[in-house]
């Protein structure tokens, strides 16, 4: 086999790929725009139990690890290494962060009973039972794709150190952080809808 | 040159250099053999339920069984045998040929990409063996019931949650290819008119595929969690499933059949020696249906309760799609008009193909007038227009590929004669099969029940005859080139003298395609060559 990279062939094979997320997320978004349009009164009921500060505080620190993601690759095309290796642990440890708390929000809900399938959530009106099990499908499914990119950016780390993404051959790095942008605009939608929007 | 690519295992051994190879030839093959067992499935699944239904009353299953049956080969055909079917296994093969590459552009996705279509087959059929046994709700997991049913499900669905991303692997790895590895001089309009198709394809691949993934998971939450999105006892709604299901499905037929398409605008052109009418047409009409096939998946949804406004729109553009193709067909029959027509093989299987597709589109034409749908939809009468569509269609091209492309693929030659009177055997028992199924739907014989009222015996018998006529025809047909396969004469690297880039390599071709990339100077059909003035015609 000729052993030959195509970067730009990777790059648009990752583009492709986030089209295909794109409309994954599409499948939630859609049920959401129906669903609130129905329900419009228990749709706001319900996200005013959401905590707002939580929410962006979370967005803040995605949006921040996009940013040390972006960093990274520029550090590593001018060839520094231990800057952009710095730069990926930040960009994986913020995605932590972000998981740690969406779990605490999580367990939250969990303790009141909030959660689909208990007796409590049955009870709740029928708007208000879509609103969160569409905020924890959605955050859930989310939370997935942060965790994916957290293992990805690990395992990117590793390839720096043993030389693998270097300053001539950084295509993995840019195409990890533009999954990564993904899953900051993915967020940068939720947010609004699920905590702002009344 | 390089030795062929069966001989050449790239320095594995025995089964691991099949399934682990990264050479686009041989992940081709292996999904043919893969795809080709689901079928034979699939088929024996339907001979039983042809079986059930020779005679009013209980034959050999009971009703629960007959549904299990139902959905299986449903399931089957669909997702493992139809869908992926042209694509993963000729495509395959062939993209990287007949655009002069060495390879696609991610190989080693495009070996994954095999690996969850066997897991994805593997969990589906796991069902049988599972307490709780298969699903019963029909391929088309409608809720609520498939929400209530104790059925597996979940597992079901999740099988063709895997096999989607195996199918969007697929798609974005010929997307990348087609842009990337064009031989020197392969401009967009010299594709050959097969490329094209798996262009459009895969595109289709790519963006209707994420929608059924993510309503198969909702489905699975939902049974697992009760998350209420499509029960209406919770305030969701069982018609966004159907819409989320269209809004893929309608599509896939389109990932059936485009590259269906593609094979016959092959095998037309080089049996009637003569270089393709309106190459352009073909291309655009290959977009458009791709394109206007997004938007028409209310068609299925008539009788649920959509507006009368949807139902409208969602009529009136299903019946715009009807143009492209038939500008298709218009094509291929233009290309043979004048022409020196050969009846090999191949083209016999082509001209099958243009007859069931033609009845199963026209039939479609009735299917997508509101009215006419009220009176057959569920009924018998679909049950008959979408296998001509989809087997008479898209099944039928594929077999017409396999035989244009089995000298390529393997350097050998089956008998002629055995496979003439394979494909007129099929054609008639296909026939005799479905089409009694348009009278039984138009008096009123609905789907999926295992017993029917006497005064539909008649035409069920005759169905059922068909169907030992149909598997016969295929016995013939799969005999013949197993035969063939060990036995069959060496075929030489270009016995149809067939002018895209795959004939000008050898037969089979070696590891990396071509001893040097072509380069190329004129269109796909041209028929003038270097030092040899044939003309077009
Ligand atoms: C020997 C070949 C085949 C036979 C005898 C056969 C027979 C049947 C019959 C009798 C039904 C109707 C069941 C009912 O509604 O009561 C059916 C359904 C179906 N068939 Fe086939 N079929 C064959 C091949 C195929 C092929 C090649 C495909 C696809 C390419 C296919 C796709 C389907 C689908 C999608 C359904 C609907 C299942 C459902 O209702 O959920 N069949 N088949
Ligand atoms: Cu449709």
């Amino acid at each position: 086999m000729v052993k030959h990279t195509d970067d730009v062939g990777a790059k648009m094979g990752m583009w492709l790929f986030l089209f295909t997320e794109m409309l994954f997320f599409g499948g939630m978004f859609l049920l959401y725009a129906v669903y609130r349009a129905h329900y419009s009164a228990d749709f706001s009921g319900a996200s005013s139990e959401l905590n707002r500060v939580i929410g962006t505080f979370n967005t803040v620190i995605l949006i921040t690890s996009s940013f040390t993601a972006a960093l990274s690759l520029s550090e590593i095309k001018k060839g520094a290494l231990r800057s952009a290796s710095v730069s990926l642990g930040i960009t994986a440890l913020l995605g932590i962060i972000f998981l740690i708390i969406k779990y605490t929000e999580w367990s939250a809900k969990i303790g009141h009973g909030i959660y689909p399938g208990s007796a409590y959530f049955n009870d709740l009106a029928h708007g208000k039972v879509l609103f969160f099990s569409l905020y924890f499908v959605m955050t859930g499914i989310h939370a997935l794709h942060v965790l994916i990119g957290i293992v990805v950016f690990m395992v990117i780390l590793f390839m720096v150190h043993s030389g693998t993404v270097r300053g001539n051959n950084f295509i993995k790095l840019e195409n990890a952080a533009l999954y990564w942008h993904f899953v900051d605009i993915a967020w940068i939608y939720l947010f609004p809808l699920l905590y702002l929007l009344r | 040159m390089g030795t062929d690519f069966h001989t050449n295992t790239e320095g594995r051994k025995g089964i691991s250099s099949w399934i682990f190879s990264t050479d686009h030839k041989r992940i081709g093959l292996l999904y043919l053999y893969s795809i080709l067992g689901f079928f034979l499935t699939g088929v024996v699944i339907g001979l039983l339920m042809r079986l059930e239904l020779i005679a009013p009353g209980k034959t050999i299953v009971s009703a629960r069984t007959y549904d299990s049956l139902f959905t299986l080969h449903g399931i089957i055909m669909i997702f493992f045998f139809i869908i992926p079917g042209v694509p993963a296994s000729l495509g395959n093969f062939l993209l990287p040929l007949q655009i002069g590459a060495r390879d696609v552009a991610f190989p080693r996705i495009n070996l994954l990409s095999w690996w969850l279509y066997m897991i994805a087959g593997i969990t589906a059929i796991s069902t049988i063996f599972l307490p709780g046994g298969p699903p019963d709700t029909g391929w088309t997991f409608y809720p609520p019931y498939s929400i209530r049913t104790p059925t597996n499900v979940s597992v079901a669905a999740f099988a063709a949650f895997i096999i989607g991303f195996s199918s969007i692997l697929t798609g974005l790895n010929f997307i990348t290819t087609i842009h990337r590895l064009r031989a020197p001089g392969m401009t967009w309009m010299r594709m050959p008119l097969f490329t094209w198709t798996l262009y459009s394809t895969a595109w289709v691949q790519i963006l209707a595929t994420p929608v059924i993934a993510i309503t198969l998971l909702l489905l699975i939450l939902e049974r697992a969690f009760g998350t209420g999105f499509f029960d209406p006892s919770k305030g969701g709604d069982p018609l966004m499933f159907e819409h989320l299901f269209w809004i893929y499905s309608h599509p896939a037929v389109y990932v059936m059949i485009l590259p269906a398409m593609g094979i016959i605008s092959e095998i037309v052109p080089t049996f009637s020696r003569k270089t393709v009418f309106g190459y352009r047409a073909i291309v655009f009409s290959g977009l458009t249906i791709a394109t206007l096939g997004y938007v028409v998946w209310g068609h299925h949804m008539f009788t649920s309760g959509m507006s009368d406004v949807s139902n409208m729109v969602f009529s009136f553009i299903t019946f715009a799609v009807a143009v492209p193709s038939g500008i298709k067909v218009f094509n291929w029959i233009a290309t043979m008009y004048k022409g020196s027509v050969e009846v090999k093989p191949p083209m016999l299987y082509a001209f099958a193909f243009i007859f069931l597709f033609s009845i199963g589109g026209l039939t479609g034409l009735i299917n997508s007038a509101v009215a006419t749908n009220i009176h057959i939809h569920g009924t018998f009468f679909i049950v008959a227009h979408f296998h001509y569509t989809m087997f008479g269609g898209a099944g039928f091209a594929f077999f017409a590929g396999l035989h244009y492309w089995f000298p390529k693929m393997t350097g050998r030659m089956y008998n002629f004669r055995a496979s003439t009177v394979a494909c007129i055997t099929l054609f008639i028992g296909f026939n005799v099969l479905y089409f009694p199924m348009f009278l039984l739907g138009w008096q009123g014989m609905p789907r999926r029940y295992y017993d029917y009222p006497p005064e539909f015996h008649w035409n069920n018998l005759i169905s059922t005859l068909g169907s030992w006529i149909l598997a016969a025809g295929l016995l013939i047909m799969f005999t013949n080139l197993a035969r063939a396969l060990f036995k069959g004469e060496k075929a030489g690297n270009n016995p149809w003298d067939g002018t895209t880039l795959e004939w000008q390599t050898t037969s089979p071709p070696p590891h990396e395609n071509f001893a040097e990339i072509p380069v190329v100077t004129q269109g796909p059909y041209s028929r003038k060559r270097e030092g040899q003035e044939t003309g077009d015609r």
